[in-house]
């Protein structure tokens, strides 16, 4: 199959960047778009010019690494995968695919097609834990009952990959989904309430520090998040938040 | 107070909270309005009490213009951050695929909302104030209906009512069922309701419409 690639360059963080044509020829169905890339980059190499820099680790859709806005949509249009999943088989011969980083305030690019999602890293780190003492005489987390269902939506919560599809994806560039499942899967277990009213003030403090939007509650985030979280972590956060801003 | 409002989670609840109290409004004015269709001297009679009326003009008046202003100020405010939120912007955003115009655009139809509230404003609300309490005219209780059928002679009003009302039930169609999400409200109840805003957000615009068309009809 061949392709027309419209891909984002650009030579460092300061650097003014702009969209190139790349004419690509022999691409297989079956090959994955980070495949057709390197294959793009093999050749780049042997004409001796610079390659396309992009994220990506797993290649398995696991690590949350790989981040291109495809087409216009974070990961391409196909759903609840990663870029890493996204196979060649779901374009056409002679489409024109346009291949851009991530964009936000908060997340800026690096080179070419990496962006700077340490925002994400603050946020967690602004309270995404259970405080443990772990001086020797720790709990079995075990020996905590909780209900199945709070257990799953927890754990459902927790299978976010911290990518930043829905801060791509979002006319705002908010980052609500992201932090309301970091939030959430904390939120809804015993071990996650003792300290769930700072929690939820620090790492929403943390977010809008970072420059992310407002939610429209557009629902852009939920569809293309490639787990699947819900927009119920949304408004589980924002009902922990109002609380916690009750409580003081 | 102003510390609560710096972040984005409580500025979407003030946000929802007075789109709720907007659209709470909008029912109470749509009922009053409605009744001209049908009677005259009950119309007369209910904007004669609402015009008048102590409690409504000395308190629920300005509660309601305070409700106006805070909501459109905030949502520039809002829209500000989330224009600053994305500095670069995509060459290619496929936005239909993964969300509704409506939901994309509220600013816009909002816009057009306070466009019309101007026009609605210059229409009936600033005769109404010069009338009762500059030119201290004295009380007429029978003169709400032909003040309301005369603005709809008007064949560009009348137009330019229909097409704000167009809007109206856009801002509507996402903002209504919205605002629950921002007030943290979803459960299974909150389904439910969902079909009712969008059944409200349709309906109540179309009523106005009618109302509008039916005034210039009739009296062609
Ligand atoms: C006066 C002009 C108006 C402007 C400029 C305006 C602007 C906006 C904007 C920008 C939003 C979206 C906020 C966001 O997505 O973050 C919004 C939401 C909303 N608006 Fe308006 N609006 C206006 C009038 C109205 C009126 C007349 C009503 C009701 C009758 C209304 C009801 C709502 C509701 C219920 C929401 C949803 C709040 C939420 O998403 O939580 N608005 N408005
Ligand atoms: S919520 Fe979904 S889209 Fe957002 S970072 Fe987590 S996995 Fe990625
Ligand atoms: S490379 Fe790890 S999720 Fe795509």
């Amino acid at each position: 199959m061949k392709l027309n690639l419209k891909i984002w360059r650009q030579e460092n963080a300061t650097a003014k960047g702009k969209m190139v044509d790349y004419p690509v020829d022999g691409i297989d169905g079956d090959m994955s778009f980070l495949e057709m890339l390197d294959i793009l980059n093999e050749q780049l190499v042997e004409k001796g010019e610079d390659t396309i820099q992009f994220d990506h680790d797993c290649r398995e859709g696991i690590c949350g690494s790989c981040s291109l806005q495809i087409n216009g949509e974070p990961h391409g249009p196909d759903k609840l995968i990663a870029t890493c999943q996204l196979h060649m088989r779901s374009f056409k011969d002679g489409d024109t695919i346009y291949i851009e980083p991530f964009r936000a305030k908060a997340f800026p690019v690096i080179k070419d097609l990496i962006v700077d999602r340490t925002a994400f890293d603050r946020i967690q780190q602004a309270w995404g834990y259970v405080s443990v003492n772990t001086s020797g005489n720790t709990v079995d987390a075990n020996t905590i009952p909780i209900e199945k269902e709070k257990a799953d939506e927890s754990f459902n919560a927790a299978t976010c990959i911290g990518c930043g599809a829905c801060v791509a994806a979002c006319k705002n560039a908010s980052a609500m989904l992201f932090t309301s499942a970091k939030v959430s899967q904390y939120a809804l277990l015993p071990q996650g309430r003792v300290e769930a009213t700072e929690r939820v003030q620090a790492m929403v403090r943390q977010m809008d520090e970072e420059g992310f939007g407002n939610c429209s509650n557009t629902g852009a985030c939920e569809i293309e998040c490639p787990k699947g979280i819900s927009l119920e972590n949304i408004a589980r956060m924002n009902r922990e938040y109002l609380a916690a801003s009750v409580k003081g | 107070m102003g510390g609560f409002l710096n972040s984005t989670i409580a500025r979407k609840f003030a946000m929802a909270l007075s789109g709720l109290f907007l659209v709470l409004f909008l029912a109470q004015h749509f009922s009053i309005n409605f009744i001209s269709v049908f009677s005259k001297d009950v119309f007369n009679e209910v904007s004669h009490f609402m015009g008048t009326n102590f409690f409504v003009q000395a308190l629920l008046q300005p509660i309601l213009i305070f409700g106006v202003i805070f909501h459109f100020v905030m949502g520039f405010i809002l829209e500000a951050k989330n224009r600053g939120a994305r500095d670069i912007k995509y060459v290619k955003f496929a936005g239909n695929e993964n969300s509704s115009w409506v939901s994309r655009n509220m600013i816009y139809s909002g816009l057009v909302i306070l466009a019309f509230l101007g026009l609605h404003f210059y229409d009936f609300w600033f005769p109404e104030m010069i009338h009762k309490y500059i030119e201290s005219h004295p009380e007429d209780a029978a003169r709400y209906y032909d003040e309301l059928v005369a603005k709809f002679q008007s064949p560009v009003r009348t137009i330019l009512y229909v097409v704000s009302f167009v809007f109206l039930a856009l801002h509507l169609y996402h903002g209504f069922s919205s605002s629950f999400q921002s007030v943290g409200w979803r459960n299974k109840y909150a389904k439910g309701l969902r079909g009712f805003t969008k059944a409200y957000a349709i309906i109540i615009p179309l009523g106005f419409i009618f109302i509008a068309l039916f005034h210039y009809i009739n009296n062609l």
